[in-house]
């Protein structure tokens, strides 16, 4: 997750647009005409240039990997060999994929019902506190929020350690004696379980404090018409407070469902895809199949599967953003 | 409207848990950190460290290459935030200023490549640079780390040169400033704190990225921290104490840069809607 944490720049006033025919605001004042109109091209070239070289390109490149050959052999060799469909034909009609596939659908449901639901709630009692609560709540947000992914899957590694670990030891004091020595990493549930734990957790604050920051943009004056009008809190929150949200709830749902798609860092640092690789997700498949068990042809072809599924998903979310935004391009 | 006692209380009540949740996590890490190995191994958790000791950041500290993989997360993360923030600032100019054929599908392109899934395509980004014999260099790193910011730095950017009045500009091109020098005179200062907190924000994707690094540096004295830390834990069998002064010192910087950096965030977002 790293990325990005914030995804929207913060939007000022907008620029005007001249209608057609109207007065350019600036012509080409100075220099000769043609050259002005080249002007915003080559101020956007460097940008468009090295995206399209270190984006683009490894996109391609991904693209013709996944029609070859190319395990140990062909790789130290530098060897070209082209097989057609090949590489699809196995993966799709084998049953790993469709597994890893349905695995990471339900993953990724899993998660991102829980963040949108707890996150909403979150964010709801951030707006319902007083001002010295409502910080204290946002600074343990933030710092969740902040933790390197890296540095908190370590971190529940050791909170969920067999020996000495935290969570044991509160298991085994409030009734749960067999879970003393609980190992969490040896089954498939148990790892899933930590893995959600930790999404869950850290993708909270991000929906929260939006949320919350969405909440102080309500106009006081609906809910002042409302209450006029005899509705009762729970009808304000339904009439006036959920319909102002909806948007924004709804963006934020496919941002974190992108998000957990390819949650690669949490799932493979806590336990590599294990136990016996019962854990992989698309993105943890895609590489140990490619790199781990060097089928580079392979893991490539399930690299660009994954890729399309994310396309699709991502251009959903940017035409229900575009469409919020559609008078600010 | 009127609550009762009770409904006064359970929101404070839900807040104090839930920071504790929040919290704990990052309280656990530095407090092992800091307790001697005899209370991190103990039958019950010693849940404040009375005695601190510092024996477990030297452990770290000492472990080989550490100073080198500083070295190597600052300059892949610093290199990256650097061009992309001058590639940026171009691209958000023409973006926000200048009216110019296919300029909104630039946006989305831009838009698209923010969400590029580079999890997934460490695969072929690995046979690409085998094939320019650059494993193990810090450059492909610095390079694909600026293009992975880039997006993210170029629509924030553009937002904030929108915000600029163009007035401001266009006075200081009547007293006969040319556009360059406008732009650098007057737009540029305004822009400090917009340069400001992309910069912050690609300095933390860029200091935990993990994936490719895993698959382009393998060689101990080419790796960034992140790669370092995720090995920590097996490299030295259980020692938590270690391991959690090892994460410490990695999250450290970014806990503290986040926090001052929440604040414009969410007081921009609100802004923003706000003036929108």
């Amino acid at each position: 997750m790293t990325v990005q944490k914030t995804e929207r720049p913060p939007s000022g006033p907008t620029e005007v647009q001249t209608p057609d025919g109207g007065p350019r605001p600036r012509g080409p004042r100075r220099g000769p005409g043609r050259l002005a109109g080249l002007t915003p091209y080559l101020l956007l070239a460097p940008a468009i240039v090295a995206t399209l070289l270190l984006l683009g390109w490894p996109l391609v490149t991904n693209g013709m990997l996944s029609f070859q050959n190319l395990n140990m052999r062909q790789f130290i060799l530098h060897l070209t060999e082209w097989n057609g469909f090949d590489n699809y034909k196995e993966v799709l009609t084998g049953e790993d994929f469709w597994r890893v596939t349905g695995r990471s659908v339900v993953f990724t449901a899993a998660n991102v019902v829980l963040i949108m639901i707890l996150g909403t709630l979150v964010g709801l009692l951030l707006a319902r506190l007083g001002r010295k609560m409502r910080t204290l709540l946002m600074v343990g947000l933030v710092l969740a929020w902040a933790m390197p992914v890296v540095a908190s899957t370590t971190v529940y590694q050791w909170l969920f350690a067999q020996r000495f670990g935290v969570v044991n030891w509160v298991l085994a004091k409030i009734g749960f004696e067999s879970m003393a020595d609980h190992d969490w990493l040896a089954t498939q549930y148990s790892t899933f379980f930590v893995v959600l734990l930790l999404i869950v957790w850290q993708s909270i604050p991000f929906v929260a404090i939006n949320l919350y920051a969405a909440t102080t943009t309500i106009p006081k004056e609906l809910y002042e018409a409302a209450s006029l009008d005899g509705a009762g809190a729970w009808k304000q929150f339904t009439s006036v407070t959920m319909p102002y949200l909806r948007p924004f709830l709804y963006a934020t749902t496919f941002l974190e469902i992108i998000w957990v798609f390819k949650a690669f860092v949490q799932v493979f640092t806590l336990n590599e895809g294990g136990p016996d690789r019962l854990t992989e997700i698309l993105p943890v498949y895609a590489y140990i199949e490619g790199m781990g068990n060097q089928h580079f042809g392979m893991g490539a072809a399930i690299a660009l599967l994954t890729i399309v599924i994310l396309l699709a998903i991502t251009s959903y979310y940017l035409r229900i953003v575009l469409k919020q935004e559609e008078d600010e391009l | 409207m009127k609550r009762s006692p009770l409904g006064r209380i359970w929101p404070n009540l839900t807040a104090v848990v839930l920071f504790l949740i929040f919290v704990f996590p990052v309280y656990w890490m530095f407090a092992t950190a800091f307790k001697p190995a005899g209370d991190i191994l103990s039958e019950d958790p010693v849940w404040f460290p009375t005695d601190a000791t510092l024996e477990h950041f030297k452990t770290a500290m000492d472990a080989d290459h550490f100073w080198t993989m500083v070295g190597n997360s600052i300059t892949v993360t610093a290199g990256a935030v650097v061009f992309s923030l001058i590639i940026g600032v171009t691209a958000a100019f023409a973006l926000a200023r200048m009216r110019f054929k296919g300029r909104r599908g630039f946006i989305i392109g831009f838009m698209l490549a923010q969400m590029a899934p580079w999890e997934v395509m460490v695969i072929a980004i690995y046979m690409i640079v085998r094939d320019a014999d650059m494993l193990n260099s810090l450059i492909p790193l610095t390079l694909f780390y600026m293009v992975m910011i880039l997006p993210f730095t170029l629509l924030t950017l553009r937002g904030f040169v929108a915000a600029v009045p163009k007035e401001l500009e266009e006075s200081a091109m009547v007293d006969g400033c040319t556009r360059m020098q406008a732009f650098r005179r007057v737009i540029l200062p305004l822009l400090a704190p917009g340069l400001m907190s992309t910069s912050l924000f690609g300095f933390i994707t860029a200091w935990n990225e993990f994936p490719l690094v895993l698959v382009l540096n393998k060689e101990a004295d080419a790796k960034t921290l992140p790669v370092w830390l995720s090995s920590f834990q097996t490299a030295f069998g259980d020692d938590w104490g270690a391991t959690m002064a090892a994460a410490s010192l990695f999250a450290l910087p970014i806990l503290i840069l986040f926090v001052f950096l929440q604040r414009r965030a969410v007081s921009g977002l609100a802004d923003g809607a706000v003036k929108g």
